[in-house]
């Protein structure tokens, strides 16, 4: 395919890995942002290809892994109700609520249907128009004008049995979040591609300017990382600390304006809990108030739904980079990606489930199907006690 | 509702009547327990990777083991009837829809009974086709399934000798699902099997992997993509009939459906205490599967096939086996794509282009599209 | 986050007042909508996530990106022929033995194109 097979070349990869080899004199911290390019380091191993010295810590850019308990627990609420048509990305289906997850309430009889675009949920209300058909609007910057879009669209055309469900998170404050923490020991961000191609970086050049971080901008086929990191440590090699933008073919200064436009058309920035991290200020987007009355949370009085995350889970230091799977307890043994305990095993990109299917850490050998203890556990709840409207009430 | 979000965390929690049925006390948990164990078949248990294998280890494989004194049931069994070496399987198709790019429901479950008898090394004797038949379902449909059954016996050289019909009501099945049994005749001195995998055997992949699952992805509800591929759904016993020729001590032969290349492997690397490593440029993705793979953001390796199969042979037969493959029409594209190997037992490596070794997953649970 | 790849613009239509169209991926085209890339032509690249162009691919840019990866480093011809695409060698990257010098060593202008 064009624009991606010339990025995974393996000579111009092993000339790339070379060059870094070569520049590199000391140690050095790097995070990648992005779950998309930890996905790609960690499948063509390039971190295991890197100079000893030179770390990447898979940072917290996987809007699934993010989404904090409680929304989780507010759209299982949701998806439960007879009367709705719970849809999604089909990532956000597995990711564990406190009592269950969509995929096992869809078993259960709920109608949970997987959509590839927020446009595919508002065909489903069309289709619908005695449910209530309820969107999961996760994602970052770059899925943020696509949520927005079906939003507004709603709006448009009418189509009142349409809600959304929000948990948008921003990047940059997350990144400020990790310097601005005594345990950083990140010295240089690779910032995520297509995050960049919807907002620009101009948002970045204060960070790097304060914080003394290069920045580079990256996309995400291997060469596209590689470049990155070759960036990145030349910088630091060199004391410079700029933003970079490696991934020039798809990224400009300013971003696509109109797809900005858009987000600020339906969203307004807010306070959101980061799962693992805790609640960064003007850290997401919430419904602005004249788009209120698509919000599902108000729609279906979830709002007061608020869950604490799982005490044996080092999500927060993992996705700061402070600890990695290996220093968890629980990693390969309590939690593994078919039972995960906690936010980074929960996406294929996740840090956990990267680590997991790569097999590391777990003792070079795993059985057919990895050893899982069956844990005691509670009963489960009817699908009913989850229906929180109804109980709150 | 406003004023919600500005709640410290967790503090609205404690004491509401509702408390007990949804939140944790972080405080109080005796152990590391935040998902409940779910006690219920969900759709991953069917989508042959790991928790299709947990299925059979913890609920079914138990309840059976009186009558299954043989340990883990296999897609299909030997039995020895008068000094012959019968191959018996059977299987249950549920596919929506039940017509896609490049075939139906009805040629899907005679290909894949005839192809759970080939991977034994067997020729088809007979086979049986049953149906559960949701009420409503058009004379015209039933009519077009049932010919292309026939039509794929008749291709395969197999006879369909007996059958059932079942009527549910509506809701109790979707449409159609369809179930086949078949036997079939071993030939002295073949006997692959998934524990027969040795160091040095070479790994040969009869054609493309990905198409029938991209075909059937491209017509599901809410994915629904244009891509001019068609299922590979065609009966692989002639091609057996070629690579036991060629070797009869084929020491493995299985083919690559639910779960994909990645998990056949897998579950051959697991069930012979062996290594595997694949060459990744070998394996043929053809540009449709590997362009939805990445639209989607699956891995082609966990896509399903429904006319391929691997065969693992000593590697001295290696290229003769390939020339009896490439020689038959199922068999034009095969290559080797890796060996077994004594390292890391139990695990598929595959070679990454910056030389780096990635462990070649199984798939987990149901295949879901990404955004991330 | 955000898995978007590239696709070529095979069709462009108003749906109701939202600008959409249809993209080709190697062979598999699905609908996305065009609504932030008004510039869009037939035939132009672009980024898709979720059913949304997010960016339209600079082909200057990614010739220009390429080109500077082909053109850096002096690798010996005989250490391409050991590491083609076969990839039988190992990565020829070592931490023992220090930076990598000999015929690995590039001008140090060499610098990487793409700079902010």
């Amino acid at each position: 395919m064009k624009y991606l097979d010339e990025y995974r070349d393996p000579v111009l990869a092993r000339k790339l890995i070379a060059e870094i080899h070569r520049i590199t004199t000391r140690p050095w911290t790097l995070m990648e942002v992005c779950g998309g390019q930890t996905h790609t380091i960690v499948k063509q191993g390039i971190d295991e290809a890197l100079p000893a010295g030179v770390r990447m810590i898979h940072g917290p850019g996987c809007p699934v892994c993010v989404t904090p308990l409680e929304q989780i627990d507010k759209a299982l609420a949701i998806a439960a109700r007879p009367d709705v048509i719970f849809t999604s990305y089909g990532d956000m289906l597995r990711v564990p609520g406190s009592t269950t997850d969509l995929l096992a309430l869809k078993a259960r009889g709920a109608d949970v249907r997987i959509v590839y675009s927020p446009l595919d949920a508002l065909k489903v209300a069309v289709a619908n128009p005695d449910k209530q058909v309820v969107f999961f609007a996760v994602g970052f910057e770059t899925t943020a004008p696509a949520n927005a879009t079906a939003v507004a669209e709603a709006a448009r055309r009418g189509i009142d049995n349409f809600s959304v469900l929000v948990s948008h998170v921003l990047v940059p404050p997350a990144m400020v979040a990790l310097l601005e923490s005594p345990a950083n020991q990140v010295q240089s961000f690779l910032a995520a591609g297509h995050v960049c191609a919807v907002m620009g970086w101009t948002e970045y050049e204060p960070i790097a300017a304060k914080y003394h971080v290069p920045i580079v901008v990256t996309g995400f086929e291997p060469l596209d990382l590689l470049e990155g990191i070759l960036m990145a440590i030349r910088q630091l090699e060199e004391g410079r600390h700029e933003v970079e933008n490696q991934y020039a073919r798809a990224v400009k200064r300013d971003g696509v304006p109109l797809a900005q436009e858009q987000i600020f058309e339906v969203f307004e920035i807010s306070m959101r809990k980061w799962r693992g991290i805790g609640e960064i200020p003007a850290s997401g987007y919430r419904l602005r108030e004249k788009y209120a009355r698509f919000d599902a949370e108000s729609r279906f009085s979830v709002g007061d739904i608020h869950t604490q995350e799982h005490p044996a889970c080092i999500a927060g230091a993992i996705l700061t980079g402070e600890k990695t799977p290996l220093d968890c307890t629980a990693y390969g043994t309590l939690c593994n990606p078919q039972k995960p305990l906690g936010a980074p095993m929960v996406s294929s990109e996740g840090t956990c489930a990267a680590f997991f299917s790569a097999g590391r850490g777990l003792g070079g050998v795993r059985t057919l199907t990895p050893a899982m203890p069956l844990l005691q556990v509670a009963p489960i709840a009817p699908a009913r006690e989850l229906d929180r409207t109804e109980a709150a009430r | 509702m406003s004023g919600v979000r500005d709640l410290p965390s967790g503090a609205a929690s404690a004491g509401t009547p509702a408390a007990d049925a949804v939140f944790f006390d972080a405080n109080g948990l005796a152990c590391p327990a935040p998902i409940p164990e779910v006690q219920r078949v969900i759709l991953g248990h069917g989508s042959g990777g790991q928790l299709s294998a947990a299925l059979m280890r913890d609920v079914i494989g138990p309840a059976l083991a009186a009558a299954a004194p043989g340990g883990p049931l296999n897609d299909a069994a030997v039995v020895e009837v008068a000094g012959a070496r019968l191959a018996f399987t059977t299987d249950s198709y549920v596919v929506s829809p039940l017509a896609f790019p490049g075939g139906d429901i009805g040629e899907l479950a005679v290909n894949g009974t005839l192809n759970d008898l080939a991977m034994m090394g067997a020729q088809p004797v007979a086979i049986s086709l049953a149906y559960v038949i949701e009420e409503g379902l058009p004379f015209e449909e039933l009519r077009a399934i049932t010919a292309s059954a026939a039509r794929a016996a008749v291709k395969a050289g197999a006879r369909i000798v007996t059958g059932d019909t079942k009527v549910v009501g509506r809701g109790a099945a979707d449409r159609l699902f369809v179930n086949t049994a078949g036997i079939g005749l071993i030939p002295d001195g073949v006997a692959p099997a998934a524990d027969r995998a040795a160091v040095g055997d070479a790994i040969i992949l009869s054609g493309p992997i990905g198409l029938h699952g991209v075909a059937i992805m491209s017509v599901r509800e809410g994915l629904e993509f244009e891509v001019e591929i068609a299922s590979d759904t065609q009966a692989l016993n002639g091609l057996v009939a070629a690579i036991v020729g060629a070797c009869p001590d084929v020491h493995v032969l299985r083919d690559p459906t639910r779960g994909g290349l990645s998990s056949a492997l897998n579950e051959i690397a697991a069930t012979s205490g062996v290594g595997m490593v694949l060459d990744e440029p070998a394996i043929p993705i053809p540009g449709p599967v590997r362009a939805a793979c990445e639209m989607l953001g699956l891995d082609p390796l966990h896509v399903a096939n429904e006319g391929k199969l691997v065969a693992l042979v000593p590697a001295a037969f290696a290229e003769p086996v390939l020339a009896a493959m490439r020689a038959v029409p199922e068999g034009a594209d095969a290559a080797v794509i890796g060996a077994v190997v004594a390292d890391h037992p139990a695990m598929v490596t595959i070679r990454t282009i910056v030389g780096s070794e990635r462990i070649v997953d199984m798939l987990v649970g149901e295949q879901l599209p990404r955004i991330c | 986050m955000c898995l978007g790849i590239p696709g070529r613009v095979v069709e462009i239509r108003d749906d109701g007042g939202l600008p959409m169209g249809k993209v080709d991926f190697g062979g598999v085209r699905k609908d996305a909508c065009l609504a932030y890339i008004p510039e869009v032509q037939l035939g132009d690249y672009v980024i898709i996530h979720v059913g949304f162009a997010i960016s339209r691919v600079d082909e200057d840019e990614a010739l220009k990106t390429l080109e500077i990866l082909a053109q850096m480093g002096d690798l010996v011809q005989t250490e391409l022929a050991t590491m083609g695409p076969g990839m039988d060698a190992p990565a020829v990257v070592s931490d023992d033995d220090g930076p990598v010098s000999g015929v690995f060593a590039t001008p140090a202008t060499g610098a990487p194109g793409g700079a902010a």
